[in-house]
């Protein structure tokens, strides 16, 4: 259940804005929402394009049920508000002028009319940190270009890394460059935040999806490219480099298998032949390197494995291997992570009861704090929910100006 | 004019991290300015120093140890003998925050563990990077950054539609096991500047990376649904996918969402007729009939290159933009003009390069000021500057191997 008595947040006090139209922003907010922030969400009279994203219960598509806008939005106010109109926006710099930070997804060339790009913004409010999140970044010869998750992720290296030799790249599923970008930004606002600490000023912040690939994505393959000039491309279902790095079918789906230490694939090799290492492998003297291996003989080592993989399954390899203190890992299908013992003995999935979408389990905080715990204090807004609150409630507009931007569709 | 103050000036971290996790995130914060000191010791190598890419094999010149590290210090302190947890303590006094990544209990046993610091250091923020939390059936596993790319379910959905699981190949939860510590440790910062009162941080990198993966997550809570291999698919865009160009190994990432970006693909590839046909009047038809979508997309990329099908795309208001591999990435003029890879002198190997500083701040942006540090390079300054160690003291400890 949403925890509406937890106790105040770390970030409590804090007063953020979000303008969101791509999981960024919206993971951005929610993080600083969840840890205790007052997020305003500020949507567009017809909604977030959010709200168009699955899944939906039973599958039926309906703006108040989108399961991605009711995990990513929990917690937060919502008011509508058209900026395209001159009211909305002197609105929203209003409720700006009375927050430390914004954050925002939306292109360039939609921020730029509204006032919301670097110097303007702190021009007119000294004291607020804006956070831009974008696929390209706000400065180089690609900062006019039109964005995309997939794009992001395909610049910034990350999709030739996935995927098997030859066919097509793999974006990581799930919105990985929006999501990853959000929890950048939502360190990079803190971080401004302390700026502003001993500045006394505001300041803008312009963070691109492609370049947080590029900073943190797999330092292995950059370095081997930068001091031998080699580029190591994408190996399907293995890794080159150390035999095993590599994901292979068992009786019942799949075993992660790394084995960085020589330690580790000795005990495996001692756990496949029932205490010893099995003949077929200390007899030939090919596999004694396991770089050797990686480079040459992976193909055939999976297929000598594969009878003894086979005839286990993931969770008795799991348990057989952590004994052992081999770092292989079961692949858990969403079904199996969901019902987790472990996770549910951490209480790391929260109920949320939500008036349209009724009441569904969530990812929870990844971290528990302890002495300001991070906790999902409301739903999800409806569309315009907190309206009266916020226009009126926070920035004095009176029911009939209300009621009259209403009905002009500024609201 | 003055140059701006770096914006996380004056917090000191006190950082037992080491290999991955850990040392990504507070690389974020040295290069944002705080002052990361480095607990390692030759005893128990940071296993970065000596990593696969560190051909050399000398502890000094590992690559992905020096991107790792810079801006950190480094002092070097054998903490599993006490005298030298004695020493750690005296640090933890005069800082702000201790990162550790080591399995859980590994600094209760040196008597380093949060009952222990929180009376050194009563406002002490005290954050643990571990695979799975500190508490739970599952807390002691044994894992490196693929094993929890399985643990949360990304793997499962990594591969081509309807055939077999693949895997993410990467460390990825490393990294969002990071971000996710530095955005904890700078709200439990401010709430110790709001409140005076310290706190520990418990964070499972598994947790943080099932928390990335909502919307398959979902359809299970939600609806029962267990996705299976994703492919390039979205459930929301056709065309979507990284597709074949001319060259060698050569792809183009095109997604279209909208209406207007449909139209405007349309143009860019000559309304053929297949644009007309009745599976691909709307959204939802081009989405149930992707299959056929692509076949036709990929029939146009091949006869271009990445970029040139990427510039025209964008010409008519299409996300798209060519998929580098690593080493062009290096030459991209996005890269090139965002001053994205840096040149570093550093002692040991003459000049690194390493990754720039992704976050822009344009009032108080970060820097990267110092290369990484040689094993124990700041031993001088930390236990003799910072603590007021005498350079006896301090010879007579490392003669002991105490520092070391």
């Amino acid at each position: 259940m949403t925890d509406a008595m937890s106790p105040p947040g770390a970030l409590a006090g804090l007063v953020v804005v979000e303008l969101a139209e791509t999981p960024a922003a919206a993971y951005a907010g929610k993080l600083l929402s969840d840890l205790g922030a007052d997020v305003v969400k500020v949507e567009p009279p017809d909604g977030d394009p959010l709200r168009a994203l699955g899944p939906f219960p039973g599958g039926v598509p309906h703006p108040e049920r989108s399961g991605m806008f009711l995990y990513l939005n929990a917690g937060k106010r919502g008011v509508t508000l058209s900026t395209d109109a001159s009211a909305g926006h002197e609105l929203l710099h209003g409720l700006l002028e009375q927050a430390d930070i914004l954050l925002t997804d939306l292109a360039l060339d939609r921020l730029d009319p509204l006032g919301l790009v670097a110097g303007e913004l702190t021009r007119r409010h000294a004291r607020l940190i804006g956070v831009a999140i974008s696929t390209f970044g706000h400065e180089g010869p690609c900062a006019d270009w039109h964005g995309a998750d997939i794009v992001a992720a395909a610049m910034g290296g990350m999709n030739d890394t996935v995927g098997e030799p030859g066919r097509a790249p793999l974006v990581l599923p799930g919105y990985q460059s929006s999501m990853q970008a959000g929890a950048h930004a939502a360190g990079a606002a803190l971080t401004a935040l302390f700026g502003r600490r001993l500045t006394s000023a505001g300041q803008y912040v312009d963070i691109s999806e492609a370049d947080i690939w590029a900073s943190f994505n797999q330092p292995g393959r950059a370095h081997i490219f930068v001091h031998e000039g080699r580029v190591r491309r994408r190996g399907g279902h293995r890794t080159m480099g150390v035999y095993p790095y590599t994901v292979l079918p068992v009786r019942d789906g799949y075993i992660s298998m790394i084995a960085g230490r020589g330690t580790q694939w000795k005990a495996f090799m001692e756990l496949v032949g029932d205490g010893e290492q099995p003949e077929w492998y200390t007899s030939e003297p090919r596999f004694r390197d396991r770089l050797e291996i990686s480079r040459l003989y992976a193909d055939e080592m999976d297929e000598l494995l594969a009878p003894w993989l086979e005839s286990h399954g993931k969770e008795e390899i799991f348990a057989a291997a952590q004994e052992r203190a081999i770092p292989f890992a079961p692949v858990y299908t969403t079904e199996e992570v969901a019902e987790h013992p472990h996770l549910r003995d951490r209480e790391y999935f929260v109920e949320i009861e939500h008036p349209a979408a009724g009441t569904h389990r969530y990812p929870g905080a990844p971290y528990k704090l302890s002495a300001s715990p991070a906790a999902v204090r409301s739903p999800a807004p409806l569309l315009g929910e907190h309206n009266d609150e916020i226009w009126c409630g926070r920035l004095g507009v009176d029911a009939a100006d209300l009621a009259t931007m209403r009905r002009e569709g500024v609201l | 004019m003055t140059e701006p103050p770096l914006p996380l000036e004056g917090i000191r971290i006190v950082d037992f991290g080491w290999v991955f996790a850990a040392p990504i995130g507070t690389r974020t914060l040295a290069d944002m300015g705080a002052e990361v000191i480095k607990i390692e010791t030759r005893r128990h190598l940071d296993e970065m120093r000596l990593s696969p890419s560190n051909t050399s094999r000398d502890i000094e010149k590992d690559p992905v140890f020096h991107d790792l590290n810079r801006n950190k210090l480094s002092v070097s302190i054998d903490f599993t003998q006490s005298e030298g947890a004695e020493l750690v303590k005296r640090l933890v006094e005069v800082s702000d925050v201790v990162v550790e990544n080591f399995s859980p209990g590994v600094l209760d046993r040196r008597g380093l563990g949060w009952d222990v610091l929180s009376g050194v250091k009563p406002d002490l923020v005290m954050v643990a990077l571990s695979a799975a939390g500190q508490t739970g059936p599952l807390h002691r596993i044994r894992t490196y950054g693929p094993s929890i790319s399985a643990l949360s379910g990304l793997d499962s959905l990594v591969g081509y539609p309807g055939e077999r699981v693949l895997g993410s190949q990467g460390f990825y939860p490393d990294m969002v096991g990071a971000i996710h510590g530095v955005v904890a440790i700078l709200a439990a910062l401010w709430h110790r500047d709001q409140t005076g009162e310290g706190q520990y941080v418990d964070l499972s990198q598994w947790e943080a990376t099932v928390g990335m993966l909502g919307e398959a997550i979902l359809d299970y809570t939600m609806n029962g649904v267990v996705r299976g291999t994703q492919g390039n698919r979205d459930p929301g865009m056709s065309p979507h996918g990284n597709y074949p160009c001319l060259g060698d190994d050569a792809w183009v990432a095109i997604a279209v969402a909208t209406e207007a970006e449909w139209n405007g693909f349309t143009a860019a590839i000559g309304a053929p007729a297949w644009t007309r046909e009745p599976w691909a009047a709307d959204r939802l038809e081009r989405v149930r009939h992707a299959d056929r979508v692509d076949v036709h997309v990929a029939e146009w990329t091949a006869e271009r290159t990445p970029d040139e099908a990427a510039e025209l795309l964008q010409r008519h208001g299409v996300p798209a933009g060519p998929s580098l591999h690593v080493g062009e990435r290096y030459f991209h003029p996005h890269f090139l003009e965002r001053n994205f890879h840096v040149d570093f002198d550093h002692p040991a190997t003459g000049t690194d390069i390493v990754g720039g500083i992704a976050w822009r701040l344009d009032g108080t942006p970060g820097q990267l000021r110092r290369p990484a540090p040689l094993l124990g390079q700041h031993n001088g300054e930390v236990l003799g500057g910072l603590l007021g160690l005498s350079p006896d003291e301090i010879a007579d400890l490392e003669r002991r191997e105490i520092v070391f």
